[in-house]
């Protein structure tokens, strides 16, 4: 990472983490700056490489963008929350 | 709204909230803890959610639920935290005019919950270990660290 990240052309978004993943990555969230444009598949990309433990995670992983289930080739933008999700196993 | 709560479910409560003079029909799903033949000993099942999401999609989810059935009123809660086998993890009462539509709203619910809604579970098992559970109710196997 660069020392100092040009605010316009690169965003920092909230990475959140639930459940086994935020066993596995040892901490339920925390943040990471990506080059814009992105998506949040940059932004899982870049997760696996900046959190101890990341590795184990999947590298296709559920996600979502500020609560709602989007593809990986969803576009990110500065500020957003992005959630990386295991399998739903609700009900 | 919330659809989440800590406590015991109570089915009373829902019901009261669905109810009205010109339904004839309502249907009631709840779902519970389970240690089965498949299961080894669950003694519990831990829930965890990523919360506001849970509360956002539950509103698409019945609001896409009202679209198909617009004469049906839909009550859910989700219990989140330790719940002991036999109890109630999930309750969804749908009432309407006519019973087709009470029972079509209640299983469109719980088959987009269980799609849709970030709830994860944890199988808490007699020997003293704890499995986190995929959807198919498999057990996730526990990657190798390091």
């Amino acid at each position: 990472m660069p020392a100092t990240v040009d605010t316009a052309t690169s965003a920092t978004v909230r990475v959140r983490f639930f459940a086994r993943y935020a066993e596995l990555v040892g901490c339920s969230e925390g943040a990471v700056s990506v080059s814009l444009p992105a998506t949040v598949g940059d932004v899982v990309r870049r997760v696996r490489e900046d959190f101890p433990g990341a590795r184990a995670l999947p590298e296709r992983p559920l996600a979502a963008v500020n609560l709602r289930q989007v593809k990986l080739d969803a576009r990110v933008q500065d500020g957003d929350e992005v959630a990386l999700l295991p399998p739903i196993a609700g009900g | 709204m919330t659809y989440l709560t800590r406590d015991p479910l109570s089915v009373d409560r829902l019901v009261a909230e669905v109810a009205a003079p010109g339904f004839g029909g309502t249907c009631i799903f709840l779902g519970t803890v389970r240690n089965g033949p498949d299961e080894q000993g669950v003694t519990a099942i831990e829930y965890s959610a990523y919360e506001e999401m849970v509360e956002a999609e539950f509103g698409r989810l019945l609001a896409d639920a009202r679209g198909r059935w617009p004469e049906a009123r839909i009550a859910v809660r989700h219990r989140l935290g330790t719940i002991p086998v036999g109890e109630a993890s999930i309750a969804i009462a749908a009432a309407a005019p006519h019973r087709a539509q009470a029972f079509e709203a209640c299983r469109y619910v719980i088959e987009e919950v269980k799609r849709r809604v970030p709830v994860w579970k944890k199988e808490l098992r007699l020997d003293g270990t704890e499995v986190w559970v995929d959807p198919d109710g498999r057990p996730t196997p526990q990657p190798a660290h390091g």
